[in-house]
């Protein structure tokens, strides 16, 4: 009896074969053969050749810590945006409902259209030069696009929502009721936040920390429209695009995503560990 | 001793209202940037002339109709109808049945399908999308309508069986029982029992990847050809080609574009709550 429950069981697991099939098609496929030609130099050579030929020139390995630098802060700015919000948030009301239902027009609209958006509103003659000048906050000409600046506040506006909803629903998640126990003995919201919700939520940051950087890694339209492609905001992703679709070099192309790829797999990792050495367990009162 | 418990508390509230006040600001501050960005491309659509004024010389619809015929928009539409389509149809044929097996089957090599499930969500498009061009355009999709729904389904069809999954997990395994005493075959379980059941479910996936696939500008601008762009594509082109095309012509496609997404989102957020649109890892195995 059992065993034919077990045989019928594993005959349903069938049912997800069409699905793994395409995936590993779509997926695993042409990453296996972007790995293969990238070690397949489009002018010979030997087999490392696009790999040497990226880290030993500036314009293509500076694309690296380029985009570090702007993916680093945006992840920062958004998770310090994000937690005391969707702490302040974190019970069900008309306000959560209210705010999260704002905040979800900007990730569906894309980043696209928030390039678009934001070229007009904060250009030079846009409506936030002119609140800045009416207001005399800053009398200069404001300069916030086509340039470095344009790129962070770009990747703030369309990944900050994602970050606080990824946030929200781990604050959420928590019991509350731990909370409410520590405020009868005595604990005020500050201590509550740090005591109770902060070491609780630690693996849930970081791995909002990890998915926002990963994302913010592979900026790419707003890092053309909003930045300046030719220099100071040309991110490995314009790097690998032009490799492809502007000098058909699919080989070196792969290498640059293969290089992409293990950069945000390290800075992963770097987080994983970072959060596994400051925080072990639930039980860190221990350490007081 | 009550003395200083009252100051403490008294110190303690006028931190938390600065604490919340400060909150607020910075919120109320970043939603009306999105609010007035938004803005900034309807009023600059229906403008005649604007440039550093608080608001256009005068109004006119006119850029509507010369963006429908400058960009094509009859036949972008199209295409991008078709691609949405076909996307969501596939990603549910394929998806559904998957995450029924996920749900209810032990099957060896359930953790891999999980995981190959899990990949896709989690790696960036851009890191995955030159690869994966490379390789569609050396089997000849490259370029053509097939490969941009099938490069859109790498990520539809891991979110379809992801919403679905839990969906179908707190569906009542009795249900199963019965129809199988009543001599019911996995086929017409499937087609009398669990679809019924199954369609509040599909109609939120649905709807999920319609808003999703609209606005995935990455895999689409990787793959498509001159004659397969999406909206969201033509999109990035039109700001691209700023200098050469009036802005107020790009912003009013950019407000079709808006309002596409957000009759969809709309629709949606009838269904799902906002956190389903992005909380793409709430099933990812977290961390203990």
């Amino acid at each position: 009896m059992n065993a034919a429950l077990q045989a019928k069981r594993d005959r349903r697991g069938w049912l997800a074969a069409p699905a793994a099939i395409v995936l590993l098609a779509l997926f695993v496929y042409p990453f296996l053969y972007g790995l293969f030609i990238s070690f397949k130099p489009m002018e010979g050579g030997p087999f490392w050749a696009n790999y040497a030929h990226f880290f030993s020139t500036a314009t293509d390995w500076g694309t690296l810590w380029i985009t570090f630098k702007l993916a680093a802060p945006a992840t920062l700015i958004n998770l310090g945006m994000a937690v005391p919000v969707a702490f302040a948030l974190r019970r069900p009301s008309r306000m959560q409902r209210v705010v999260t239902t704002l905040l979800v027009v900007p990730i569906t609209l894309g980043t696209v259209l928030i390039a678009d958006g934001m070229l007009t509103f904060y250009g030079p003659v846009g409506w936030f030069s002119q609140a800045l000048h009416a207001l005399h906050l800053y009398d200069g000409e404001v300069r916030i696009t086509h340039n470095y600046w344009g790129v962070l506040i770009s990747l703030v506006i369309s990944d900050f929502p994602f970050v606080f909803l990824l946030t929200l629903s781990y604050i959420s998640g928590i019991d509350p009721t731990l909370a409410k126990a520590a405020g009868t003995l005595g604990a005020g919201p500050w201590q509550q936040f740090r005591l109770i919700y902060l070491p609780l939520l630690v693996p849930g940051l970081a791995m909002a920390a990890a998915l926002s950087f990963v994302q913010t890694y592979a900026v790419f339209p707003s890092a053309i429209l909003l930045g300046a492609p030719a220099g100071p905001t040309r991110v490995i992703s314009i790097a690998a695009y032009e490799a492809a679709f502007e000098n058909y070099d699919y080989g070196m192309a792969s290498a640059i995503a293969m290089i992409m790829g293990a950069a945000q797999l390290i800075v992963v990792a770097a987080i994983f560990a970072f959060r596994k050495a400051f925080y072990t367990g639930p039980a860190t009162s221990g350490k007081g | 001793m009550a003395s200083t418990a009252s100051n403490t508390r008294a110190s303690a509230a006028r931190w938390g209202w600065l604490w919340r006040t400060t909150v607020w600001t910075v919120m109320g501050f970043f939603l009306l940037n999105i609010v007035f960005m938004i803005l900034t491309v309807l009023v600059n659509s229906t403008a005649t002339r604007w440039f550093g004024t608080l608001l256009p010389e005068a109004f006119t619809l006119k850029w509507y109709g010369w963006a429908w015929n400058e960009f094509q928009l009859a036949h972008i539409l199209l295409v991008t109808l078709e691609v949405v389509f076909a996307v969501v149809v596939l990603a549910l044929l394929l998806g559904v049945p998957a995450a029924y097996a996920l749900a209810r089957a032990n099957f060896p090599g359930k953790r891999g399908v999980l995981l190959l499930v899990l990949i896709p969500m989690l790696v960036p498009p851009v890191t995955y999308g030159i690869p994966m061009a490379t390789a569609f355009y050396q089997a000849g999709v490259g370029g053509t309508l097939a490969g941009v729904i099938l490069s859109n389904l790498v990520p539809a069809l891991p979110f379809v069986i992801l919403v679905m999954v839990p969906f179908i997990e707190q569906l009542d395994p009795s249900l199963e029982s019965a129809a199988r005493i009543f001599g019911a075959s996995t086929a017409q379980y499937f087609r009398h029992v669990l679809m019924p059941l199954l369609v509040p479910g599909m109609l939120a996936a649905a709807l999920l990847v319609m808003v999703r696939t609209i606005g995935m500008f990455e895999l689409t601008f990787f793959t498509a050809g001159p004659s397969s762009q999406t909206l969201v594509v033509a999109l990035y082109y039109g700001v691209f080609s700023t200098g050469v095309r009036p802005p107020q012509a790009i912003d009013a496609m950019a407000v079709m574009y808006m309002a596409i997404t957000l009759v969809f989102v709309l629709i949606a957020l009838r269904f799902v709550s906002p956190t389903q649109l992005v909380s793409r890892v709430k099933e990812a195995p977290r961390e203990a």
